[in-house]
């Protein structure tokens, strides 16, 4: 079936571009660039096409890439249902995305060197769909790690995205280091890293080595997914190019943490424990992220905290045992986020750079064709059915209620502030007077064109794609009688948040200052995001730096390295300068040692009885 | 005839060795030294002899002539030397030699 050349053109693309790219035209960079994802697309539609219905996993084995002792990791793909909605969703969204870069981009400088590291996300990302084993998967985990650090400090000038790339790369080692170790554990219980073994014999294993290894599991998806604890990096890399933001910090990367959960779906069965574990953080995640985005003020943060929350949602799916579920959210979520994404780029293009809604506003006249697809997209991360978010939203919250009703309730309050949240930004935006100082501009149809498509997707593709049927056959069985009324509740949460923002943002203007102001102290503290930031700050950074610089760089390197360095130097020139006065130069001197050395010899012959 | 002891020899040797050897370390002057040397060579040279014929064995005159040789090369070549270094120098004293140190 010739699997990898899914992901080898993407990094065709990525080996074009990036070495000659300087020299090439526009066109001829976007050529490459979106011919190559494009490419992939197609291949993927044609793969899927020819593989039939897909009830096994169909895997392919290249070569042997690791053999020692009785560790073996073959470079194997393999595709399953699973692996094909993942696909679809990132070549699909990541061709959008492209295309959709080539207007945004049109007067950045390195704009070689942005498609270049682009395709080569698509690369690894399709890399780490296609993985059969941890290992291969976690070539492709790490390098969108690294294309999403590269993406982030795209404007390396500016320190403040340099700063966000590093936040992201470290944060995301503390999830790796978890993840790593869960891949040892895996092979120390299973013998083997591949899915299909770990599936087989998941069943006979202890389950306290099966929660470890789902914990750990969990580590690594709470740093790629945004999750908390480690949640903190993704708000700041929206330092990024707005496209980044779409693609790698909402549509894709970031799901890869619940992609590789669900992939996990044998362990996680099998260690209630851990599961239990995604569930709790996954809603924690969203009700917490959801309160931050409700007072923050840059358009692109307050869709950065909304994807944190959303992914909190797939969690709390996939914790409660619907691993379709949270599947299918990460689809729909994929296609509105992407493109609230992409929209406020629109907006942030069309202001000439302007982030921050306190100077937009009364843009849905100037700018016609981004406000109707963003509203596409405010619908379907509300809850309003018919449209995709309530379908997938709808299903995370039954299986929370048959799990336990608590997550019940904390998502569909969630839901309600998720609706406040997109209003607030959407009639800041576009309702009421303008208050900034660009002339806005609508965007080129290179733009438009993949907005389009999105909102197509956000309205009906919740609809059209029924993912959970699709995946019904390939994770345990999990029924959930449907309730009509818990369905209408979680919808009629996302209304009345609708109407609120419309309450305090276009009826009513002045309601939402008092509202802040009769709530002093709470809104200070959401609207400083709970001060985690200062606080990790406090409690890990400052320490690490601090001890860093104090014990491991001025105590262990420049004291014990460099000492124990440069001290057998100096002890070597102290003998030295002591040996060096026999070398006189003088030849009676030597003569005067050789006479003494002569007859010390004869002494100690003599003495030792003499030479026979 | 009552044979010389051949302890007497040994004894001649060494008192001309350690003779040499004075010289060596306490003359100045280059030609002394040079004259110093010959004769722990040749102090050397009796005490080869002695016991060659002791021994009743040739291998001691061999060595002998090996080292007349060596020595009289030595004596050409040295003398050259000096005669070249009292022509730029205009002095024997050795201490005043030392220009290859530092």
């Amino acid at each position: 079936m010739l699997l990898w050349l899914i992901p080898l053109f993407p990094l065709a693309g990525f080996a074009i571009n990036g070495i000659f790219g300087r020299r090439f035209p526009k066109a001829s960079i976007n050529a490459v660039a979106i011919g190559s994802v494009l490419l992939s697309f197609l291949w993927v539609l044609k793969t899927l096409a020819g593989a039939g219905p897909l009830n096994a996993p169909l895997t392919e084995h290249y070569f042997t890439w690791i053999q020692s002792g009785t560790l073996s990791i073959g470079f194997d793909m393999t595709i399953d249902r699973l692996t094909a909605v993942m696909l679809l969703v990132v070549t699909g969204i990541g061709s959008l995305i492209h295309i959709y870069s080539i207007g945004y981009m049109a007067h950045e400088g390195g704009y070689y060197r942005f498609f270049a590291y682009m395709n080569l996300f698509m690369f690894f990302m399709l890399t780490l769909v296609l993985a059969a084993n941890y290992l291969l998967l976690f070539v492709g985990w790490e390098g969108v790690g690294l294309c999403s650090y590269l993406l982030i400090g795209f404007y390396f000038d500016k320190k403040f995205a340099t700063d966000a790339g590093n936040k992201a790369f470290i944060v995301n080692r503390i999830g790796d280091f978890g993840f790593s170790l869960a891949a040892f554990l895996i092979f120390k219980q299973f013998g083997s890293l591949d899915f299909a073994a770990v599936s087989g014999q998941a069943a006979g294993a202890p389950t306290g080595a099966l929660t470890a290894i789902g914990l750990l599991l969990l580590l690594g998806a709470c740093g790629k997914s945004a999750q908390i604890p480690l949640y903190v990096w993704l708000p700041d890399a929206m330092a990024g190019p707005t496209p980044v933001s779409a693609l790698i910090h909402a549509a894709t990367m970031v799901t890869a943490g619940v992609y590789m959960t669900a992939r996990s779906w044998p362990i996680y069965v099998h260690a209630p424990q851990a599961m239990e574990m995604i569930a709790i953080i996954g809603t924690a995640t969203a009700f917490f992220a959801a309160t931050i985005g409700l007072a923050q003020n840059d358009i692109k943060k307050v869709f950065a905290y909304s994807t944190v929350s959303q992914l909190g949602y797939m969690f709390m799916g996939v914790g409660c045992g619907a691993f379709s579920a949270g599947i299918y959210h990460l689809m729909t979520h994929a296609f509105f986020k992407a493109l609230l994404f992409l929209g406020s780029g629109a907006v942030i293009h069309a202001l000439s750079g302007e982030q921050d809604l306190r100077h937009m506003g009364g843009l849905r006249h100037k700018i016609p064709w981004t406000f109707w697809t963003m509203m596409c997209a405010a619908v379907a991360i509300a809850g309003v059915p018919p449209f995709a978010g309530f379908w997938s939203k709808d299903a995370i919250l039954l299986a929370a209620h048959a799990h336990a009703p608590w997550m019940y309730w904390a998502g569909t309050v969630t839901a309600g502030l998720t609706a406040f949240y997109v209003f607030r930004a959407m009639f800041l935006a576009f309702f009421g007077q303008y208050r900034g100082h660009h002339h806005p501009h609508e965007s080129p149809a290179v733009m438009l064109a993949p907005l389009a498509a999105l909102a197509a997707l956000s309205l009906a593709g919740g609809w059209l794609f029924q993912v959970p049927q699709f995946l019904s056959a390939f994770f345990p069985a999990h029924e959930v009688p449907e309730d009509a009324s818990l369905m209408a509740i979680s919808t009629a949460a996302g209304l009345i948040g609708i109407a609120l923002a419309y309450l305090m943002y276009v009826a009513k203007p002045a309601l939402a200052d008092s509202f802040a102001g009769s709530v002093k102290g709470l809104y200070w503290l959401v609207y400083n995001k709970y001060f985690v930031d200062e606080i990790y700050d406090a409690a890990v950074v400052t320490p690490v730096i601090d001890g860093s610089r104090a014990v491991l760089w001025k105590g262990v390197d420049a004291g014990l390295v460099d000492g124990a360095v440069n001290g057998v130097g100096a002890r070597c020139r102290n003998v030295g300068s002591v040996l060096r006065l026999w070398q006189s130069g003088n030849i009676r001197s030597y003569a005067t040692w050789v006479l003494v050395g002569g007859v010390l010899m004869i002494v100690a012959i003599g003495l030792a009885g003499g030479a026979r | 005839m009552s044979q010389v002891p051949l302890s007497w020899f040994l004894v001649l040797s060494a008192l001309l060795f350690a003779l040499g050897v004075a010289g060596f370390l306490f003359r100045r002057n280059i030609i002394t030294v040079f004259m110093s040397i010959e004769l722990m060579l040749n102090a050397v040279n009796l005490s080869f002899v002695t016991f060659a014929y002791q021994h009743k064995d040739v291998s001691g005159h061999l060595f002998v002539f090996f080292v007349m040789v060596v020595a009289a090369a030595e004596a050409a070549v040295g003398l050259a030397i000096i005669l070249t270094v009292f022509k730029n120098r205009g002095t024997l004293n050795i201490d005043d030699i030392s220009s290859m140190k530092n």
